[in-house]
């Protein structure tokens, strides 16, 4: 059961490097990063799950880890996001087509 | 197992469609569900702690900053390079496929038994006084991770507010919101700060001894603020404004302060008086949660861009 969730993350980091990859829209491209980020969590909490011991459901050091990994994967999705909005706006005003929302 | 493998079918399925998705709110919307769906996963590894964060930032908070952002790039998309031909697309292909099956191949040659911390925590966590493992590593035996990623929300913070378009500086972060009068949205942002609030608490409390703790509540209380705020209901301060900065930057300061008592009095950064190790962390927890909360939904609202 435990193998089965390492073996998804195993293919969502192929997926999410392989969108990184061929897709051309940032914000895709930003997605497709954190696709692959997902895996990478799912292998170490596999690797988490195995190490269950001592009356804990999961090795709690690998848990508390991919915690913070996620709060500063977010961190750097809001960074990407915002650059992705910059330029967007950068390119509509060298564009010159005025944009009153 | 059934059930692990509907989970893995179906994370699976949401992932490729996300990849293979035309525009990019279809993209965001699967990439919500994909979130939502890894929270799953995790519950069925045993990671309560890490469901509850995904479920809150990695689907929550990314879903409101990505749906907004697609919003937004929609109306002009950003022109980039050209797509890969299909002989590089194949060769693209190959190589990540070679990248999965080496990753899985890992995963079926782990040692076995596997290596663990958990013996290690177990016999510590009396000294912290807390009840939660993963709160116990995250604030005293891993604090230094949980301090420079409190650091980090700061940091982000701050090169998020310096990409102010010309003349925003000093403004207001976020677009603006009209207020919503009437309807779904009007009526939530009402009825669910206060019951928000009350949860986030909730969670920050238990969290010493149960699943749960400053991320989570953070996220929730981030999540209740920006409900008011697309309701036009609250508006966000100037960047100048002082209490904001100091509400950001006042966790980590004070876990920087806790780290360096510790290190005048008990001879290394962050160590706790015994017997005080309880109290606290719960006091920097508290600190904590409100600046990462603060931190989230700055970062979700994006640079300065209007007049306030």
């Amino acid at each position: 059961m435990t193998t089965l969730y390492g073996l998804l993350g195993a293919a969502l980091v192929g997926i999410g490097l392989f969108g990184l990859l061929v897709r051309t829209d940032p914000l895709l491209r930003i997605l497709a990063f954190n696709l692959m980020g997902g895996g990478i969590f799912l292998v170490f909490g596999t690797v988490a799950r195995r190490g269950a011991g001592a009356g804990f459901a999961a090795d709690p050091v690998p848990q508390a880890i991919i915690l913070t990994g996620i709060v500063v994967a977010f961190a750097a999705t809001t960074l990407a996001v915002a650059l992705v909005v910059r330029i967007a706006a950068a390119d509509q005003a060298r564009d010159g087509t005025t944009d009153a929302p | 197992m059934i059930a692990d493998a509907l989970i893995a079918a179906a994370i699976l399925a949401v992932a490729l469609a996300t990849v293979a998705a035309r525009g990019g709110f279809t993209a965001v919307a699967l990439f919500i569900a994909y979130g939502l769906l890894l929270a799953f996963a995790w519950v069925r590894l045993g990671a309560m702690d890490v469901a509850l964060t995904e479920a809150a930032i990695g689907a929550g908070l990314s879903g409101a900053l990505l749906l907004g952002a697609a919003s937004r790039v929609a109306r002009h998309p950003v022109t980039t390079d050209r797509p890969p031909g299909r002989a590089m697309t194949a060769a693209i292909a190959l190589g990540c496929g070679g990248v999965a099956v080496a990753l899985a191949a890992a995963m079926l040659l782990l040692p076995d038994p596997a290596p663990t911390l958990a013996p290690s925590v177990a016999a510590n966590l009396g000294t912290t006084g807390l009840g939660n493992p993963v709160a116990a590593v995250l604030m005293s035996f891993r604090g230094l991770d949980t301090l420079l990623e409190s650091a980090v929300l700061v940091v982000a913070v701050i090169a998020a507010w310096s990409l102010a378009p010309e003349g925003g500086w000093g403004g207001v972060p976020g677009p603006a919101q009209p207020v919503v009068g009437d309807g779904p949205l009007a009526l939530l942002a009402r009825l669910l700060p206060p019951l928000g609030i009350l949860v986030a608490v909730h969670v920050l409390w238990i969290g010493k001894d149960a699943p749960g703790g400053k991320f989570q509540a953070a996220a929730i209380l981030a999540a209740m603020w920006m409900l008011a705020w697309m309701a036009g209901r609250a508006s966000p301060p100037s960047v100048r404004s002082r209490s904001l900065r100091i509400a950001v930057a006042a966790g980590p300061t004070l876990f920087i302060t806790v780290g360096l008592l510790g290190w005048l009095t008990q001879g290394a950064f962050l160590a706790y008086p015994p017997g005080l190790a309880l109290p606290i962390i719960m006091v920097v927890e508290v600190a904590l949660t409100a600046s990462i909360a603060a931190a989230l939904a700055l970062l979700v609202l994006g640079p300065p861009e209007r007049r306030a």
